[in-house]
């Protein structure tokens, strides 16, 4: 803790790398950091590390037990589990790792904004935010997949813009609470533009309410990625993918258990890792998470 | 007091007609309508237009949002897409059924997870607390349908307790989801219950350590005292809120498990009505459950305030 007030008056990279080391300090943290590390890597490295084609189908192996060769057995194709679970967590990483950026950045953007700017914009803006807050988000992913497809083209920028819209309720509760400050009101009496006090007012002020809540907005976004898949309206086979491999495996499940158990473990392992290290970021920027649980 | 209340009720109204535009004007962008699925491949032409003029789709988008909105308010949301049967008696099973699960999701959710709550409040950072909060944490992260279908594989596969789908139809009564019910219950129960737990921890964490407390525990009261009739009333109000969005989530957003165990609510009706691009039924649907979400939020946001002594005054000096 005391070192993250330390660094609050150096510089910029400096306080991320001290803030990165607090979460490395915590045993949750330290236990996230290395679970989400540990799949980044597998997914940037698996495509050389796989010991079989991933579309590789073999008529004679077909749901086959763990063994030498195929050390978590292979699936009703005839697939190689294993090398299926190592790369299946490539697209959802890809997709939302863009996304979560995206999301963050026009929320973000828009939240400051509103915030600043108040009145009735604000208030008329507020309403279409809750009425689309309303609204049940995998419905609308789902229809706009049903119409537009599943390529990243289109599930990139709808889970960019869908999650984008909690952002800005945060972003913009974050702002109210700085705005009253005497800092802001100097800066408009400076004469300064809104776009400046956005960047060297408010921003450095709500970054560690932001920084949490990309934490956990990846995480949910992880969630309905996976979702979509497991619905099979998500990755199109035979990409592999965790969401897409459990629904699969399913149904072979009481003549396969480790069909199921091997994209369970990654699935789960992944958003776990996620959600402790967000929380240990929270604990470290001294932010009450729970506080801001959105289901 | 009261002019916050209406306040809050036009905000409400607001929003809902502001959804219900958005629903409407949303599906009126997707490209093709009901005409085009329902001719599917020979829709073109003199047909094409024959049977949008039945329909009355070649009147003004407006005209037919005051004519689908009218008809919502009084509770007939027109034919579905393949034009045999009403939506709303096609909705009103799915919609008990849905109620069914929630209810009893709530009826085991919510007084463990106050308990639990409580619990690791007060005995923060020791070892009850981390087990449960960890156990929280993981409860409402992994997937749900992870979590079904290890739930599936452990007493239906293994065990062979609990059969793991249902297979009773939407419009069987209650009984007829019994005992297979059971495992999707868990499912919610366990999710909704980690995310109110935490809300629960924290806020009595918070009050445990504010003045009023404090000062009762100098005054001498003792402990347990303290705790139920200083803290508790105090602490759980946020809790209201957090049970509401979890309401509103319990009615729509449970898609997943509903496929998962084959049960036939709102979800899996959802879901076929998105792959038979059975628009109509989409529309009505996703207005239920945001009129539903916006009601909970509204009922959870006035009886906090009713609740909340602090509040009112709070709100009134502001003005």
């Amino acid at each position: 803790m005391s070192g993250v007030a330390q660094a609050r008056s150096s510089g910029r990279m400096q306080r991320l790398w001290c803030v990165l080391r607090d979460v490395a300090a915590r045993p949750s943290g330290a236990v996230g950091l290395s679970l989400v590390g540990f799949h980044i890597l597998l997914a940037a490295l698996g495509p050389w590390l796989v010991p079989y084609d991933t579309g590789a189908m073999s008529s004679g192996e077909m749901l086959e037990t763990p063994s030498m060769a195929h050390w978590m057995g292979t699936d009703h194709l005839g697939r190689d589990i294993a090398s299926r679970v190592m790369l299946g967590g490539r697209e959802a990483l890809i997709v939302t790792g863009l996304a979560t950026p995206l999301a963050m950045l026009w929320g973000g953007f828009t939240g400051l904004a509103l915030g600043l700017a108040g009145g009735r914009i604000d208030e008329a803006m507020m309403r279409i935010v809750d009425a689309f807050l309303s609204l049940p988000g995998i419905l609308i992913l789902l229809v706009l997949v049903m119409t537009f497809g599943t390529s990243n083209a289109v599930l990139v920028p709808t889970l960019g813009f869908l999650f984008g819209i909690p952002v800005i309720r945060v972003a913009r509760a974050a702002t109210h609470e700085v705005i009253a400050r005497d800092f802001v009101a100097a800066a408009r009496a400076r004469g300064h533009g809104a776009m400046t006090i956005i960047a060297v007012e408010l921003l450095p002020n709500v970054r560690d309410t932001l920084m949490v809540e990309g934490a956990m907005r990846w995480s949910w976004m992880l969630l309905a990625f996976s979702s979509l898949s497991f619905l099979g309206f998500g990755v199109a086979p035979p990409t592999p993918d965790w969401g897409l491999m459990i629904a699969d495996g399913r149904i072979y499940m009481s003549l396969a258990l480790w069909g199921v158990l091997g994209p369970v473990i990654a699935l789960s392992s992944l958003i776990v890792g996620i959600n402790l290290a967000a929380d240990a970021l929270a604990k470290s920027l001294g932010i009450d998470r729970a506080r801001k649980a959105v289901i | 007091m009261l002019t916050l209340l209406l306040r809050r009720l036009v905000l409400g109204a607001i929003t809902v007609v502001i959804v219900s535009l958005l629903i409407f004007a949303g599906v009126e962008a997707l490209p093709g309508d009901a005409c085009t699925a329902f001719l599917e491949r020979e829709a073109q032409g003199a047909l094409l237009e024959k049977c949008r003029v039945d329909l009355g789709l070649d009147r003004s988008a407006f005209t037919r949002y005051l004519e689908w909105a009218g008809g919502a308010v009084r509770g007939d949301f027109g034919m579905s897409a393949g034009g045999t049967e009403r939506i709303a008696t096609l909705v009103t099973d799915r919609l008990k059924n849905s109620a069914l699960l929630a209810a009893c999701a709530l009826a085991v959710g919510v007084p463990l997870a106050i308990l639990l709550g409580v619990i690791t409040g007060l005995w923060r950072d020791r070892p009850v607390d981390l087990i449960l909060s960890t156990s929280a944490i993981l409860a409402m992260t992994i997937p749900e349908f992870v979590s079904a279908t290890v739930l599936i594989l452990i007493f239906s596969v293994w065990l062979r307790w609990i059969p793991g789908i249902v297979v009773a139809p939407a419009d069987y009564p209650i009984s007829a989801f019994f005992p297979e019910i059971i495992l999707p219950i868990i499912v919610l129960s366990m999710v909704m219950t980690a995310h109110i737990l935490r809300m629960v921890r924290s806020s009595v964490i918070e009050v445990m350590a504010s003045d009023f407390v404090q000062m009762a525990t100098l005054k001498g009261v003792p402990y347990w005292q303290v705790v139920f009739r200083h803290a508790l009333p105090s602490a759980l109000l946020p809790a209201i809120n957090v049970v509401a969005l979890t309401v509103a989530w319990l009615l729509g957003g449970v898609v997943v498990i509903e496929v998962v165990f084959n049960y036939p609510g709102m979800g899996r009706m959802m879901i076929d009505a998105i792959s038979d691009r059975d628009l109509p039924v989409v529309q009505a649907i996703t207005l239920i459950v945001a009129v539903t979400y916006v009601g909970v939020n509204l009922t959870a946001d006035i009886l906090t305030m009713l609740l909340n002594p602090r509040l009112r005054t709070y709100h009134m000096r502001r003005r």
